[in-house]
């Protein structure tokens, strides 16, 4: 994305991002409260319009696409929500086939039932295929909307605060599944967090925002030896980071 | 309050526009209508029931004084088939469908399930807010003629409270009362009522302020917006009625 600009009244959220993602990398994106984080993402996605800049996913310019081809790119990006953002009027197994329903392939009954589990084995939760999401733990959740997310094998995810609201333990294991992603899809990730440690953990490259631009860029060690003290003391002061 | 109308109107504008597209999402639309239609049966017919009872023993002493009583039924029958039972009805399904909509529609859109949906292809707009809007308005005609029937069966026994009166005599007296006049009118406005209660409802709900409060005012303004929309279009239906039957 080049010069990407999304303001909310007089609130410039996004001043000018520029900003790229390789293939098969995974980038985070670091930042205090009310940076334009999230909104930054949920412009990629399509659920916000920016104001102005332009963006290419996948090597189309997304300015020049229709309706329709813009529906199928966005098909292919796929999006962790903070909140996991499961149908709670479903079961796990149909919040898992919902998206598989709506690709207008038809799949029959064996093949749906096969990708499903598929996708719960892979996030270790093959045992809550017929629970409510009101059943399930905070990480379980976080679990089964990977899951969900992950099962039109995406090319690019989108991890929007993967780890808030969980226990170190739990957060190690959300890490260590974006791992996984990665490594068995060879997706790109955009990861909005303030988790130092999943930071750490996951993390090829970082940005860190602050003022609506793209303040520093680097790995997590250089960010965290970085001349500016600004940046130095989010990485060596969690405090800042809720600050 | 302008804002707010010319928002609705939009939002009413675009429904049918969607409408006639596809997908048609009939698989949620049958869910719908089963949630919206036969779950709601057990109260509609409760207070269709009460509704003939109460009417029936209410009005009885009144007649009684004119010497009328024999026209109790008859009374009765064009009542409740012309206006009070569709506005009860009306009133009963706004309060149970149009807040469970509205509050179905917020509490997704403030734990970002809609978004969800859209990221992943889906529009959620069709799947949610035309689904249902569509069950509510073909499913309001149903539980209207099924909470008259059980109103006519409870003016039956209110009859039979104080008398005795034949089933045969009893439906023999209200259908030479009914006529075309009484019938139609009243079935075509359930349509109206319906889809007012699907459409302030979906847009309530989908327009919602973030977090818990909005969840709350969501449902409380489907249930009193589409309820004062029910009386709105009762008075038009009636002048427009009798426009035709001058």
């Amino acid at each position: 994305m080049e010069h990407l600009r999304k303001s909310f009244g007089d609130n410039h959220v996004l001043r000018d991002i520029t900003l790229e993602v390789n293939k098969g990398e995974n980038l985070v994106v670091l930042g205090q409260s009310g940076t334009g984080k999230s909104v930054l993402i949920q412009c990629i996605v399509g659920l916000t319009e920016p104001d102005d800049g332009r963006m290419w996913i996948l090597g189309e310019d997304v300015a020049t696409l229709g309706a329709k081809e813009l529906l199928a790119l966005r098909r292919k990006i796929g999006f962790l929500f903070q909140s996991s953002a499961l149908y709670d009027s479903m079961t796990v197994r149909d919040n898992l086939e919902f998206p598989l329903r709506r690709q207008g392939h038809p799949l029959d009954r064996d093949e749906l039932e096969s990708l499903v589990e598929e996708a719960l084995k892979n996030v270790g939760l093959s045992d809550a295929i017929d629970l409510m999401p009101s059943e399930l733990s905070g990480g379980m959740r976080k679990r089964v909307g990977l899951a969900r997310t992950l099962i039109l094998k995406p090319e690019i995810m989108l991890y929007d605060e993967p780890t808030t609201g969980l226990d170190p333990i739990t957060s190690r294991e959300i890490s260590g599944l974006i791992l996984d992603v990665q490594k068995t899809y060879n997706t790109s990730s955009i990861i909005i967090t303030h988790d130092i440690a999943c930071a750490r953990r996951t993390a090829d490259r970082i940005v860190v925002m602050k003022e609506g631009i793209c303040s520093a860029e680097g790995s997590f060690d250089e960010l965290e030896q970085s001349p500016d003290a600004w940046v130095r003391s989010f990485f060596s002061d969690p405090a800042a980071i809720v600050a | 309050m302008l804002l707010r109308v010319s928002s609705l109107a939009l939002f009413t504008f675009r429904f049918f526009k969607e409408v006639v597209q596809p997908p048609y999402e009939i698989g949620e639309l049958a869910t719908q209508s089963f949630l919206i239609g036969y779950k709601s049966l057990p109260l509609i017919g409760t207070t269709g029931f009460i509704i003939g009872l109460v009417l029936t023993i209410q009005s009885r002493p009144t007649l009684a004084k004119f010497g009328a009583e024999s026209w109790l039924p008859a009374m009765v029958a064009v009542s409740i088939i012309r206006e009070i039972g569709p506005v009860i009805t009306a009133l009963i399904f706004a309060g149970k469908v149009g807040s469970g909509i509205g509050a179905e529609l917020a509490s997704m859109h403030v734990t970002e399930q809609i978004d969800a949906m859209q990221v992943s292809g889906t529009n959620p707009f069709k799947y949610l807010v035309v689904t249902r809007v569509v069950a509510a308005t073909l499913m309001l005609p149903i539980l209207v003629v099924f909470a008259d029937g059980i109103g006519l069966f409870g003016s039956f026994i209110g009859v039979n409270l104080r008398g005795h009166v034949s089933g045969y005599l009893y439906l023999s007296q209200i259908f030479q009362s009914l006529e075309y006049k009484d019938l139609f009118p009243a079935f075509i406005k359930t349509f109206f009522f319906g889809f007012a209660v699907g459409v302030i409802g979906s847009y309530e709900g989908f327009n919602s302020n973030k977090g818990t409060e909005g969840v709350g005012k969501a449902a409380n303004s489907a249930v009193v917006f589409a309820s004062l929309m029910v009386f709105i279009i009762d008075m038009i239906a009636v002048q427009v009625t009798s426009l035709f039957q001058q």
